[in-house]
């Protein structure tokens, strides 16, 4: 019978080939380890959001008028409507968080090379959307921090030499930022941007099948092969990886579900203590804060402080900050080293790769405090830093001297 | 780098973020020029000993706002039957003696002043108070409460320490008495943190503070303590205001963790037995 009914499938969808293509025939390397799990957890947290999105788009109000009195109404009204509320606020930092491990991962075992570097510029893509849906989903509550971090985020575009006042105002549909801002932010929030998230990961995942998952040991495990053509160092995806997914996506949801419910306001950093302030355009907030995410590309916005070439400060920082996220595209040309995996490159990259994650984090919380002079000189020596692992690339990564690698992955 | 290294790197690096957080939570809060009653820290607010569950606290703190505060403060995105369901507080108890003028039990918690007028009166509309626990935090609210002292260079007679020339008059000042802003004579600490002592008699020295709260005897209609006790059942009720199911989020989410543990359990069991095979 079901036999039948496959048969009925397969002779109008490649069904059967597309589950053994993905699924129980997708040979994952079998030393694959912990970093290995941002992936399918994202996956999920994509689930969530796409989920609690729905549902919340069921009561709120995308007007500047009703919109802060909505979010309300979910939260009290709505039965365990803020549930779903708190679900998606959660959902958006562990989407943040979960991709820079993503990332990480990927930029410590060389998992950009060559035959992966369509995969990962897909992946930057899904990256510079979520940064998108992350901005514009955050002024739609139309609290305080809504509405100033918006200010802030598009009067950037007004910096821009000759054409800024006119785009500026072109983006906004308004002289100020204003509900017909509000309405445009949402409908790319709730169609536009999750409609092109969902396709670009869709092609991410492909592009994955087609060349390979990368390991820690960053050899090509298709190399060698036993006799019915199967990578030996492999395992099928499923049902091995998808079981001890599952036990991963299960520890995962204790700490989600943990934040969600009894701390979820994140101690200010999931949701800010200023956004339960209507939005008010005459009054502006102490201290204007990006999200906790944000914080390490606002950093490097507050600190160039000097123009140059006739260029205003603010302008030359909007570049920089643009050129912090946009300059992850290029690590696979950037990279000259003949091996992927940290662990067998020579000294030099490792240390630049600790620099990276010493400057991210130490960007992230000036970022999050109000500047002072000692804080943007901090602020300026490690965005230099931050930019050094990528530009210096191609020297350190060409001359250092490398471990040999071995031609089958190590375990243990 | 073996497995255990590989880990601990993964912990580091996430306990580290989470660090970072932790100590710019630390920051901010400040509570203006109060001053602690032992005269030794300024600007940080009091504690404000809140519990959710306390249910007769939280009708005290509602009592309190109906009568006193709602005159001007609305509530504007809480409805007054939520309140006396979360409250249980009797339907008709509360409608007798909780709601003033001719509004219905389903309606949001509204005022009947106009904004414009309220701000040609305090200088600036009395603002929504719904969500101000969740804006200032309770701390600060129960701080900002207790800080009113008397000050006739202000059109209303009033200043508060918390927040300095606020243009809200001292609507509790029967209950309270009248607070005075006063100095007083304090142990004088050393730099290495001792008392400072007179090197000849031995004699503790002190030195003047000025900026504690003294209520003018037998001039409120409470004591000092009862008048506490009393802010802080009404702050309760505004932390209540701002997030009126957390003690309904924290059960639900008590039992979806109960649930979880065991998916976790068994999906590790499962990953157990299937791993089994790949060695």
């Amino acid at each position: 019978m079901v036999t039948k009914l496959m048969n009925w499938f397969d002779d109008r969808l490649p069904l059967t080939a597309t589950i053994e293509r993905h699924l129980t025939k997708y040979p994952a390397p079998i030393n694959m380890n912990i970093w290995y799990l941002a992936g399918v957890l994202l996956v999920v947290v994509l689930v969530i959001q796409l989920a609690s999105g729905i549902w919340l788009l069921m009561n709120y109000e995308p007007t500047a008028e009703g919109a802060f009195a909505s979010i309300q109404y979910i939260m009290r009204d709505v039965k365990y409507g803020y549930i779903i509320r708190y679900m998606h606020t959660t959902g958006a930092s562990a989407f943040f968080a979960l991709i820079f491990l993503h990332m990480f991962r990927g930029m410590m075992y060389g998992s950009y090379q060559k035959p992966r570097e369509l995969l990962w510029v897909l992946g930057w893509i899904t990256y510079f959307l979520l940064c998108a849906l992350g901005f514009t989903g955050y002024v739609l509550p139309w609290g305080q921090m809504s509405f100033w971090a918006a200010q802030v985020i598009m009067s950037l575009f007004g910096s821009i030499p000759y054409i800024g006042e006119d785009l500026l105002t072109w983006i906004r549909g308004d002289y100020l930022i204003s509900g017909i801002t509000l309405n445009r932010l949402f409908a790319f929030h709730v169609v536009l941007l999750p409609l092109a998230l969902i396709a670009v990961v869709f092609v991410h995942i492909l592009a994955l099948h087609e060349v390979g998952s990368n390991n820690p040991d960053g050899v090509d495990v298709k190399k060698f092969k036993d006799a019915d053509g199967v990578p030996l160092d492999t395992k099928p995806f499923f049902p091995y990886d998808v079981m001890h997914d599952l036990y991963a996506i299960g520890v995962f949801l204790i700490f989600f579900v943990a934040i969600m419910f009894f701390y979820p306001d994140g101690g200010g950093y999931v949701i800010e203590y200023v956004n339960y302030e209507a939005a008010d355009n005459l009054k502006t907030p102490e201290h204007i804060v990006p999200s906790w995410y944000y914080t390490p590309y606002y950093a490097m916005l507050r600190a160039v402080t000097f123009p140059l070439f006739g260029l205003t400060a603010k302008f030359l920082g909007f570049v920089v900050m643009a050129a912090g996220i946009a300059i992850f595209v290029a690590l696979p040309w950037l990279d000259r080293s003949p091996v992927k995996s940290i662990k067998y490159k020579g000294i030099y990259s490792k240390f630049f790769l600790a620099l990276f994650v010493v400057s991210f984090l130490v960007l992230g919380y000036l970022g999050a405090v109000p500047s002072t002079p000692a804080r943007t000189i901090a602020a300026q020596i490690f965005t230099v830093c931050y930019f050094a692992y990528f530009l210096l690339m191609p020297i350190y990564s060409k001359y250092e001297t490398c471990k040999p690698v071995p031609d089958r992955v190590q375990l243990g | 780098m073996n497995k255990k290294n590989r880990i601990l790197t993964f912990v580091v690096i996430i306990a580290a973020s989470l660090g970072s957080l932790k100590v710019l939570a630390a920051a901010g809060a400040a509570c203006g020029s109060f001053l602690s009653e032992d005269g030794l820290t300024k600007g940080e607010c009091k504690e404000a000993y809140i519990n959710p569950k306390d249910k007769a606290s939280l009708q005290r703190g509602a009592q309190v706002y109906m009568n006193y505060c709602l005159g001007c403060h609305s509530l504007k995105y809480a409805r007054y039957k939520k309140v006396s369901e979360d409250l249980e507080i009797p339907l008709s108890m509360f409608q007798e003696n909780l709601i003033f003028g001719d509004q219905k039990m389903g309606d949001l918690i509204q005022v009947g002043m106009d904004p414009k007028e309220a701000k040609e009166w305090f200088g600036n509309a009395p603002p929504d108070l719904t969500l101000e626990a969740g804006l200032r935090g309770p701390d600060w609210i129960y701080t900002y409460l207790t800080s009113f002292y008397i000050d006739e260079s202000r059109p209303l007679g009033v200043n508060n320490k918390v927040y300095e020339n606020v243009g809200m008059p001292h609507v509790l000042i029967d209950m309270q008495g009248t607070p005075r802003s006063v100095c007083k004579q304090i142990p004088a600490f050393a730099d290495n943190g001792g008392i400072k002592q007179d090197p000849l008699t031995g004699e503790q020295l002190t030195e003047e503070r000025c900026g504690f709260l003294q209520v003018d005897n037998g001039t409120g209609e409470m004591s000092t303590e009862q008048f506490d006790k009393t802010m802080l059942d009404l702050t309760n009720f505004l932390a209540y205001m701002t997030d009126p199911l957390k003690v309904e989020r924290e059960t639900i989410g008590t039992y979806v963790l109960l649930y979880l543990f065991i998916f976790t359990m068994l999906s590790y069991l499962l990953y157990r037995e299937f791993k089994k095979d790949l060695h």
